[in-house]
């Protein structure tokens, strides 16, 4: 059960490591890397919370073993934005109460960048379609929705 | 909830994949890994070896191929759903890809590895089963095809032997005047069905010449049943005639209870949405 060499990208930041190959992205990204926005719920696949973009691709990094991470570019909820320079849709949340315990709220935010950058003005069901795969315990998902419109209002330069 | 160890193979091409399989007998696939690698975190599974195919970009494409569409193993789910090819030659896989998993799992797992993995609430068996789809199967001694309604065995268990590679999928276009139908009642749109129904359905002016139904959720595997079909075949298009199917479909199936469904709701559902997808299967027949 030889260990592996791998390089991965994270928020722009090249590193080069060394990993069992039953280490899971969600655990290479916390544990290894330290980066612990990006959150572990379920750890089978259900909840979304660990959600990361692979490749520009939403992808849950508790069904992802870091060695298929191999040479890609991940981000996490680090590379988003900071709270002095918010995200548009991390404003979105802010105004809009979308996140309570805040559990959920890296991989919702995650699945809404790559929304977004799809479809610019998603519909109410599209925002809900898109969120079929994140579990929120808190919010009722309403305020999430309204968030990501928002959100999406901001970056069309929406005050 | 961590995974065992396991010895990690990268397959580099087909050949590669199918020599790792015959070298290892506990050796196991790994393509997106959606239900695997799930599996794997759980315990249910403990691979000694897994031999990872994600780098196989040569099984990643849909393409028109003899009176129909092959689709490459590895095509993830999201290509599969968006893509034009199979709506223009088989609407009744994208429409049913609007129930199956959700984004962030359908950017990894495969149209392949859904296949193979043969779960009995899984959509994409019964959509198999009424298109007439075969799959194409390689090992190190060679290819073989395997019809579809020879290839899902029971949970989790497919014709596919342990040094088998899926690799493609063929499925015919949709004959003109072919209508089709696709219904699910699943706890979460995105989530496994409580029960599906599909079906095509060709007409000779108002009787049914052929009708193809099958179900996911109600037993062991996707399945047709006999009497279902036979209830349609040359029976008037009508209302009463997919009523009449709807009620051998109750009689028929023979389904379990888990939390989300006991047998009574199962057999109701199976009943109502037979009726229903056969309804919307005729509005299709032009
Ligand atoms: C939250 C969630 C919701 C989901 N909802 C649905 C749903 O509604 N409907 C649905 O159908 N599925 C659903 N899935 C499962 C998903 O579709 C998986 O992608 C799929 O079942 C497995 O495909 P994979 O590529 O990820 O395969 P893997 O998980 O990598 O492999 C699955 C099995 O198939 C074998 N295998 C893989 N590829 C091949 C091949 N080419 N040849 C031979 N054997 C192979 C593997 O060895 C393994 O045994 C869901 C999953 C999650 C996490
Ligand atoms: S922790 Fe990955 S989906 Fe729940
Ligand atoms: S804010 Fe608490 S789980 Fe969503």
């Amino acid at each position: 059960m030889s260990n592996e060499k791998i390089t991965i990208t994270v928020n722009g930041k090249r590193y080069d490591k060394e990993v069992e190959p039953r280490r899971l992205l969600s655990d290479f990204i916390r544990d290894d890397l330290r980066l612990t926005g990006t959150h572990v719920g379920c750890e089978h696949g259900v909840c979304g919370s660990c959600t990361v973009l692979m490749n520009g691709k939403s992808v849950r990094s508790c069904l992802t073993f870091a060695v298929m991470a191999d040479g890609a570019e991940i981000m996490t909820i680090e590379g988003l934005g900071t709270a002095e320079n918010m995200h548009p849709l991390q404003k979105g949340f802010w105004e809009k109460h979308g996140l309570q315990c805040g559990f959920c709220t890296p991989g919702m935010l995650m699945t809404a960048v790559e929304l977004l950058k799809e479809k610019p003005r998603p519909s109410v069901d599209e925002i809900r379609e898109a969120l079929s795969g994140n579990l929120c315990r808190c919010t009722g998902y309403q305020t999430i929705v309204e968030s990501i419109q928002r959100g999406a209002e901001i970056m069309q330069g929406g005050k | 909830m961590k995974p065992a160890p396991f010895r990690y193979v990268r397959a580099r091409s087909v050949d590669d994949a199918v020599a790792a399989l015959a070298r290892d007998p506990e050796a196991k696939l790994l393509a997106g890994g959606q239900s695997l690698i799930a599996m794997m975190n759980v315990r249910a599974v403990k691979p000694e070896t897994l031999v990872d195919i994600n780098a196989l970009s040569a099984l990643d494409y849909i393409k028109v191929k003899d009176g129909g569409i092959a689709i490459g193993a590895m095509t993830r789910h999201e290509t599969v759903k968006s893509s034009p090819l199979v709506a223009e030659h088989c609407p009744l896989l994208a429409e049913a890809y609007h129930w199956i998993a959700h984004r962030a799992v359908r950017n990894r797992g495969t149209y392949g590895g859904n296949l193979c993995h043969a779960d009995p609430a899984s959509e994409n068996p019964a959509v198999a089963l009424v298109t007439g789809a075969t799959m194409v199967l390689k090992s190190a001694k060679g290819e073989r095809t395997v019809a579809a309604d020879d290839f899902f065995k029971g949970v989790y268990q497919t014709a596919a032997r342990h040094d088998e590679l899926l690799i493609e999928v063929r499925i015919p276009s949709r004959p003109k005047g072919q209508g089709w139908g696709f219904m699910e009642v699943s706890p979460r749109k995105g989530d496994f069905a409580m029960t599906a129904v599909v079906c095509t359905l060709e007409l000779a002016g108002a009787t049914v010449k052929t009708a193809r139904v099958a179900y996911a959720g109600i037993a062991d595997r996707a399945m047709r049943f006999a009497p279902v079909e036979a209830a349609l075949t040359g029976k008037p298009a009508n209302e009463a005639t997919f009523a009449a199917a709807g009620a051998a479909a109750r009689k028929a199936i023979n389904p379990s209870s888990d939390f989300h469904a006991d047998e009574a709701m199962r057999r109701d559902l199976a009943e109502t949405l037979t009726r229903r997808v056969l309804a919307a299967a005729k509005a299709r027949c032009t």
